[in-house]
C-alpha cells in the first residue's frame, strides 16, 4: 500500500484508474452472470466482492490519496461496488427460484394417490335423526325426556286410557315379559315417557320424548318389530289446538324447509281428544311432491291428565307422534326396511356426513 | 269398508257435479281414513252382454266336461251366420239351458288383458265368452259360471250396468271410535253433514211389514241384560230357500267386497251394510224351544260356522235352544242352526250385544267377523227392530213366506247426558266458538242438547263413544274444520337444554364413530344359543333372561344382558356379504333382572286407579316391576383395522383396538379410565383382556375374542371386542379444573428405556415413573417395547419419553437428572425395573 502523500498523483494509482475500476467491474458482472448455481456464486462473491477483490483492494488505495483526489475516486470505487452488490444479490434471488422450482419440481408427488388408511366410522341416520328432530325442539325451550324399554303396563296402556279391553293390548300386538298377566311389556310407543314426565316434572312441560319401541310385527321390508319414535307433550295453562298446528307447522318446516305444508284430518287416539292425524306436502318426495302421513297428534285426554294427577281444568296440553323409521324412508328413499336393522355398514356409512 | 257411491247416494242427495274425489276429501276432512278409490270392473273392455243359453250339447269325447252351448245374445250381437246368436265353448257346467249368463263377445278384453275372440276349439268355433265372477275380476267365486236371476235383463241387453261395472267405491279405514260409520248410514251421515243435506236415514225409519200371521213367532229369551240390552227375533214362514238375490243385490255386495251366499244370508249382510246392525238368520226348524241368550256353562262346546269346534269359557256370551248353545253372541253362529237351501222358517236375530263382551269372545276365541268388528266398536242401541224389520221386509219381498211376528226383550234404555261448558269448545281450540254453533254442530251429529252456559247434551244411541265434554268437544272442532283454527306456537319456559348426560352419550357415540367404528342397532332378543357362543358358564349371571311371553322367535326369547351377541350377529353378516374387515359399535339398554326378580315376570302385579295419581306407594310398586336398564356401549373389531396401502403394510385390528376404544369413549367425557389384566370372563381370550377401570370399579371388558368364540361366531382370527357400562362412566366424568396458567418455561426431554420383567404390566412402570418423578413431570409416553438377546429371556425393555417442566423457572441439568433418577428408582422398587444400559 502507498503511503498517503499530499502530493501524490491520483492519476499515478493504477489500480483507482477509472479503466482498472471499469475492468474490474466488468469482470465482476462477467462472472456473477457466468454463475450457473449458488455454489459458483459463492465463489464469484468471494473473488469479485470479497475483502480481496480487486475493488476491495482499490477501495484501501483511496487513503493513499491527496485529499483533493479522494473524493473522486472515492464515489467510483463505491458506485463499482454497489453495482457489484446489486448485481450478485440479484442473481442470488435468481439462482435460489431457479434451485427452488427444481426441487420442489423434484419432490412433486401424485396428490390423486387414495389415502384410505385410516377406516371411517359412522353414527347410525336413526340415531342421527332422532338428534336433529330433538334439537329443533331443544331451541325452542323444550327438553328431552327418556324412559325405559321394558315399561310398567300401566304406564304403557292404562294410563294413556287404553283400558283393559283395548285390543292392542294382546299378545296380537304387544310383547309381554314373562305373560299376559305380569303387568311389564316391551312399550309400543314412547307415550309412557308422557305419563313419566307429567308424574316427575313441574308444570308446565314442554318434552321431546324419542326412543326404541315394540310391536308384534313380522321383520320384512315394511314392518319392523322394534322400531323408533318421537313423540311430544305440552302441558300448559291455555294450550290449543292452535298451538298444536303451530308447534308441528315449525317442526315440519325445521325437517323439511320452509316451504313445507301441513294437512289436518280428525282420528281417534285413546289418550288425545280431539284426535288428528297430520300430513306434510312432501316436495323432495320421490316420483314427485305428495302428501305423506307423518304422524298422529291431539290435545291430551284429560283422563290421562287425571291418572298423572294433573288438574285438567287448570290445565291442557297436546301430544303428538311420530315414525322415526318411516321418516328416515320417505326422506331418504330407503325401501326396505331391514335395511335400517341389519346392521350392514354399507347402509350406515351412506349417512356419515351432516346433512 | 267399502262404500259403493251409488249407494251411498241413496241416502243423501249430493250433487251430481260432486265427483268422488270430492265426496272422499269431504269423508277424509270427517275424520275417515280414505284407503282407495276403486272403480269396479276397470280393467273390462269391450262388449259384455247378457245372454239366454238356447241349447247344451255336452262333447263327451275329452277329459273333462266340456260343453258347447248356443247363446241368445240379442239381434245385434249374434254372429253373421246365426243372427241373434253365438256358439260358444264352456268348460262349467252350472247351468241350464234357460239361464241368463254373461256373456264376453270377441274384442272384450278381460282382466289381466286377456282378450277375447273368436276361435276354434275342441272343434267348434267359439265365437265369445260365458264369464265366471272370477274372470271378471267381480269376486272370488270360480266354482261356476255367472248365471243371472231369471228376469234379469233381455238377451242381449248390456251386462255393465247389470252387473255394477263401472260403480265408483271408496274404500275407508274407520278409527275405533267411530263404529257407526262401519255402515252406509253412518258414512251418509257424515256425508250429510259435511254438505249440510238432509239425510234419509234407513236406521230410523220403521219399514211397514205385514201384519203377523200363521202361528206364534219364535220365542226368545234373555238372561245377561248387560252383554245383550236388546234382543229381537223375526220369524219367517214358508220362505222359498231356491229364491235366488236379486242381481242389483248382488251387485252392491260385490261391490262393497262382500260374496253372494243365498238370498236369506246376502239380505242380512245387506242391511247389515246398510244400517250397521249384525243380523243372523237360524234355521228355525232346527232349533228347539225358545231362543236363550246367557252365559255359556263349564265345559259346553260349540263348533261356529268356520267349522272350527269351541270350548267356551264361562264368560262367553251363548245363543243357546233347549239343546245347547247355537252362537258365539255378537261374534259367529254355529253350525248346527245353519240355513241351508232346505230352510223354510227362518228366525232371524237382530240384537245389541256389549261391545267389552264381544271383544273379550272374539279376543279368546281370536276369532273376528264383520258382526264382532262392528260390536267391538259399538253397535247403535236401538237399532235392532228396525234393521230386523228391514232384513224380514226383503226377505218376504224376495223370497216369499209368511210374516210370524217379532219377539223382543229389551233392558230400559238411557242414553247418559253429558254436560258440557259451552265455552270449552273455544278453549280448546283457541278460536271463537259461538255458542249456536256449539249447539249446532252437536245437533248435527245427533245430539239432543238442552241450551245453557253449561249444555245438557244427550248424544245420539249410535255414538256410544261420546261420554267426556273433550268428545263433544272434538265433534265441535270438526264439523267446524281444523283448517279454520290458525296455527300460533306456544312458548316454552326456559328449557335446561339437553342434560349432561344427554350430552355426554351423543359425544361418545360421535368419539367412538370418529374412532372408525360404525354403528349397529340391534334387536335386544337373545336366547341360549346366543349365550352359548359366547360360551358363558351356566353360571354366568348374563344367563339369567327377561322373558318375553310371545317372542318375535323362539331362538331368543330374552332380553338382551350384553350387547355382544347382536354386534358379534351384525359383524358375521357384514363378513357374510364380503366385507372383510369390520369395525362396529353398539349403545344401547341392556335388561337385569334385579335381585329376587324372577325372569317370567310376577302375575299379580298393581294395577292402580287411572282417575288420579298414584300413590307413591304404587308408583314404586310399579317401578319395582322393571328390571335394571342401565346403557351400555359395545364395540368389535375384526379382520384388518387399516388397510395396505402405497403407505405400508396393513394392521391387523385386535385387542388393543378394543381396549383403545374404551378409553377413547371415556376421554370423550373426561372419565378416568384405566386398565388391568385381571379375572377374564367369557366371551375374552384369558391373556389378551384388559378390566376397564373407572373409580376402582370393573366397568367393562376389552380385548381378544377367546377361540371358541371366535369359532361359534366364524369370526376372523384376533377379532376383539368390548363392552362398557355407560352409566358407571358418565358418574365419573369429571370436569377440567386447572392448576395455574400453562408454563412458558423450556421443556427438558429425557429418555429412559427399563428393563422389567415379562409379566409386569406396562400400566404398572408408568404409574411408578409419573408417581416417583413428582410434579416435575409433565408427561411419560411409552414409545418402544423390545424383547430379544439384549435384555434376555424372561425380560422385556419398556422406552419412556419423559418431559419435564416448571411453572416458574428453568429447568437445571441436575434437577432433571434428579427429577429422572427418581422416576427410575420408583419404577424399580416398585416392579423391579432396570435402567437398561
Amino acid at each position: 500500500m502507498s503511503a498517503p502523500n499530499s502530493s501524490f498523483d491520483p492519476v499515478e494509482v493504477a489500480d483507482l484508474s477509472p479503466q482498472a475500476v471499469a475492468a474490474a467491474v466488468t469482470a465482476a458482472l462477467t462472472a456473477i452472470a457466468g454463475a450457473s448455481d449458488l455454489a459458483e456464486l459463492k465463489d464469484v462473491r468471494l473473488t469479485h466482492g470479497g475483502d480481496h477483490s480487486t475493488l476491495a483492494l482499490a477501495n484501501r488505495e483511496i487513503g493513499a490519496l491527496p485529499p483533493h483526489a479522494k473524493a473522486d475516486a472515492g464515489k467510483r470505487v463505491g458506485e463499482a461496488r454497489a453495482q457489484v452488490r446489486q448485481a450478485l444479490q440479484a442473481r442470488q434471488i435468481e439462482l435460489e427460484a431457479d434451485r427452488d422450482a427444481r426441487v420442489l419440481v423434484e419432490e412433486a408427488v401424485d396428490v390423486t394417490l387414495p389415502y384410505d388408511r385410516r377406516v371411517a366410522g359412522a353414527r347410525h341416520p336413526l340415531t342421527t335423526l332422532h338428534e336433529r328432530i330433538a334439537d329443533v325442539f331443544v331451541a325452542m325451550g323444550w327438553e328431552i325426556a327418556e324412559g325405559p324399554e321394558v315399561e310398567a303396563e300401566w304406564l304403557n296402556f292404562d294410563a294413556l286410557n287404553i283400558g283393559p279391553d283395548h285390543p292392542a293390548r294382546t299378545m296380537q300386538d304387544t310383547f309381554f315379559i314373562g305373560s299376559e298377566d305380569s303387568g311389564v311389556v316391551l312399550r309400543t310407543h314412547t307415550s309412557p315417557v308422557q305419563i313419566r314426565s307429567l308424574l316427575d316434572r313441574p308444570l308446565p312441560v314442554y318434552v321431546i320424548c324419542p326412543g326404541r319401541v315394540y310391536r308384534t310385527d313380522e321383520f320384512d321390508a315394511t314392518h319392523l318389530p322394534v322400531f323408533h319414535q318421537v313423540e311430544g307433550l305440552v302441558v300448559d295453562e291455555g294450550i290449543t289446538v292452535g298451538d298444536l298446528k303451530g308447534t308441528l307447522d315449525h317442526f315440519a318446516r325445521e325437517m323439511f324447509g320452509p316451504e313445507t305444508k301441513t294437512r289436518w284430518r280428525p282420528s281417534y287416539f285413546p289418550f288425545t281428544e280431539p284426535s288428528l292425524e297430520f300430513d306434510i306436502w312432501f316436495e323432495a318426495a320421490k316420483g314427485g311432491p305428495r302428501w305423506i302421513e307423518w304422524g298422529g297428534c291431539g290435545i291430551v285426554n284429560p283422563r290421562v291428565l287425571a291418572a298423572a294427577g294433573v288438574d285438567s281444568d287448570r290445565y291442557s296440553g297436546f301430544a303428538f307422534g311420530i315414525g322415526i323409521d318411516r321418516t328416515l324412508m320417505f326422506a331418504n328413499d330407503v325401501t326396505d326396511m331391514r335395511d335400517m336393522a341389519e346392521g350392514d355398514v354399507r347402509f350406515t356409512r351412506l349417512f356419515g356426513a351432516e346433512f | 269398508m267399502r262404500i259403493p257411491l251409488s249407494w251411498l247416494r241413496d241416502y243423501v242427495d249430493v250433487p251430481s257435479s260432486e265427483d268422488i274425489e270430492a265426496i272422499a276429501e269431504h269423508l277424509v276432512r270427517a275424520g275417515l281414513e280414505v284407503e282407495e278409490i276403486i272403480t269396479v270392473g276397470a280393467d273390462l273392455q269391450g262388449p259384455l252382454v247378457v245372454g239366454l243359453v238356447l241349447e247344451v250339447t255336452e262333447l263327451t269325447e275329452f277329459k273333462k266336461p266340456i260343453r258347447f252351448c248356443r247363446v241368445a245374445v240379442g239381434a245385434g250381437n249374434g254372429h253373421t251366420d246365426t243372427p241373434g246368436e253365438r256358439g260358444i265353448i264352456c268348460g262349467a257346467s252350472n247351468f241350464v239351458a234357460g239361464d241368463l249368463v254373461v256373456v264376453a263377445l270377441p274384442g272384450a278384453v278381460l282382466p289381466g288383458g286377456f282378450a277375447i275372440s273368436s276361435r276354434q276349439t275342441y272343434g267348434h268355433v267359439s265365437d265369445g265368452m260365458i264369464c265366471s265372477e272370477r274372470e271378471l275380476a267381480l269376486g272370488q267365486d270360480h266354482a261356476g259360471i255367472m248365471v243371472l236371476p231369471p228376469g234379469t235383463a233381455d238377451a242381449g241387453a248390456s251386462a255393465r250396468e247389470i252387473l255394477g261395472i263401472g260403480e265408483q267405491v271408496i274404500d275407508v279405514t274407520v278409527t275405533p271410535d267411530i263404529g257407526y260409520c262401519l255402515s252406509l248410514r253412518g258414512v251418509a251421515r257424515e256425508l250429510s253433514t259435511a254438505y249440510g243435506l238432509p239425510l234419509r236415514d234407513p236406521g230410523t225409519t220403521l219399514v211397514e211389514l205385514p201384519a203377523p200371521a200363521g202361528g206364534s213367532p219364535a220365542r226368545c229369551v234373555v238372561e245377561d241384560l248387560d252383554g245383550c240390552a236388546l234382543y229381537t227375533l223375526s220369524t219367517i214362514s214358508g220362505f222359498d230357500p231356491k229364491a235366488p238375490t236379486p242381481q242389483w243385490m248382488r251387485a252392491r255386495l260385490g261391490a262393497a267386497g262382500v260374496r253372494s251366499v243365498s238370498l236369506a244370508v246376502d239380505v242380512t249382510n245387506y242391511v247389515m251394510i246398510e244400517t250397521g246392525q249384525p243380523l243372523h238368520a237360524f234355521d228355525l226348524g232346527k232349533l228347539a224351544g225358545p231362543v236363550t241368550v246367557r252365559r255359556a256353562r263349564a265345559g259346553e262346546a260349540l263348533e261356529t260356522l268356520d267349522h272350527v269346534k269351541r270350548t267356551l269359557s264361562t264368560e262367553d256370551l251363548l245363543i243357546t235352544d233347549d239343546r245347547g248353545p247355537i252362537g258365539l253372541a255378537g261374534v259367529m253362529g254355529g253350525l248346527t242352526s245353519e240355513i241351508d237351501d232346505a230352510t223354510t222358517d227362518i228366525a232371524l236375530e237382530a240384537a245389541w250385544f256389549s261391545s267389552a263382551g264381544v271383544a273379550r269372545t272374539s279376543r279368546r276365541h281370536k276369532l273376528s267377523s264383520d258382526a264382532s268388528r262392528r260390536y267391538e266398536r259399538g253397535v247403535d242401541r236401538v237399532l235392532a227392530p228396525y234393521a230386523g224389520a228391514r232384513a224380514a221386509a226383503f226377505l218376504l219381498e224376495l223370497g216369499g213366506g209368511t210374516y210370524v211376528g217379532m219377539t223382543a226383550v229389551e233392558a230400559p234404555y238411557e242414553q247418559p247426558a253429558v254436560r258440557l261448558d259451552v265455552e270449552l269448545p273455544q278453549r280448546i281450540a283457541g278460536i271463537d266458538i259461538g255458542a249456536a254453533d256449539v249447539v249446532q254442530r252437536l245437533r248435527a251429529v245427533g245430539c239432543v242438547v238442552a241450551d245453557g252456559d253449561v249444555l245438557t247434551v244427550t248424544p245420539p244411541s249410535w255414538r256410544p263413544d261420546l261420554t267426556d265434554p273433550y268428545d263433544l268437544v272434538e265433534e265441535v272442532l270438526r264439523l267446524g274444520g281444523y283448517d279454520a283454527i290458525p296455527p300460533r306456537v306456544p312458548r316454552a319456559p326456559f328449557g335446561h337444554g339437553l342434560t349432561q348426560t344427554q350430552r355426554q352419550r351423543r359425544r361418545i357415540s360421535r368419539e367412538v364413530a370418529a374412532f372408525g367404528c360404525t354403528e349397529v342397532l340391534s334387536f335386544p332378543f337373545i336366547g341360549a344359543a346366543d349365550l352359548d357362543a359366547l360360551c358363558l358358564p351356566p353360571d354366568d349371571p348374563r344367563r339369567r333372561l327377561l322373558l318375553v311371553a310371545n317372542p318375535l322367535s323362539d331362538e331368543a326369547p330374552g332380553m338382551r344382558t350384553t350387547l355382544l351377541p347382536g354386534l358379534l350377529a351384525a359383524v358375521r353378516r357384514n363378513i357374510g356379504r364380503g366385507l372383510s374387515d369390520v369395525a362396529v359399535y353398539e349403545t344401547g339398554a341392556v335388561f337385569l333382572l334385579r335381585e329376587g326378580q324372577p325372569g317370567r315376570g310376577i302375575t299379580d302385579p298393581p294395577r292402580p286407579s287411572v282417575t288420579a295419581r298414584p300413590s307413591e306407594q304404587d308408583l314404586a310398586a310399579l317401578y319395582d316391576l322393571l328390571p335394571d336398564q342401565p346403557q351400555r356401549l359395545a364395540t368389535a373389531f375384526a379382520g384388518q383395522r387399516s388397510p395396505a396401502g402405497w403407505w405400508g403394510p396393513a394392521e391387523p385390528a385386535g385387542w388393543a383396538d378394543a381396549v383403545e376404544s374404551a378409553r377413547a369413549a371415556a376421554a370423550a367425557v373426561g372419565a378416568a379410565l384405566s386398565v388391568r389384566s385381571g379375572a377374564t370372563p367369557m366371551p375374552w381370550h384369558p391373556g389378551r383382556c384388559a378390566e376397564l377401570i373407572v373409580d376402582g370399579a370393573v366397568v367393562g371388558h376389552a380385548g381378544e375374542l377367546h377361540p371358541r368364540v371366535l369359532g361359534a361366531y366364524g369370526l376372523p382370527p384376533r377379532s376383539a371386542v368390548m363392552e362398557l357400562d355407560l352409566r358407571a362412566v358418565l358418574a365419573a366424568a369429571t370436569p377440567v379444573r386447572l392448576d395455574g396458567s400453562l408454563s412458558g418455561y423450556p421443556v427438558a426431554k429425557e429418555d429412559v428405556a427399563l428393563v422389567v420383567g415379562s409379566a409386569v404390566a406396562a400400566a404398572d412402570v408408568a404409574a411408578a415413573l409419573r408417581a416417583g418423578a413428582g410434579e416435575l413431570l409433565e408427561s411419560a409416553r411409552l414409545f418402544d417395547v423390545y424383547t430379544g438377546e439384549q435384555v434376555g429371556p424372561g425380560h422385556k425393555s419398556l422406552a419412556y419419553a419423559l418431559r419435564f417442566r416448571a411453572p416458574d423457572r428453568t429447568l437445571t441439568v441436575d434437577e432433571v437428572s434428579a427429577a429422572r433418577d427418581a422416576a427410575v428408582a420408583a419404577a424399580s422398587a416398585a416392579v423391579g425395573a432396570a435402567l437398561r444400559t
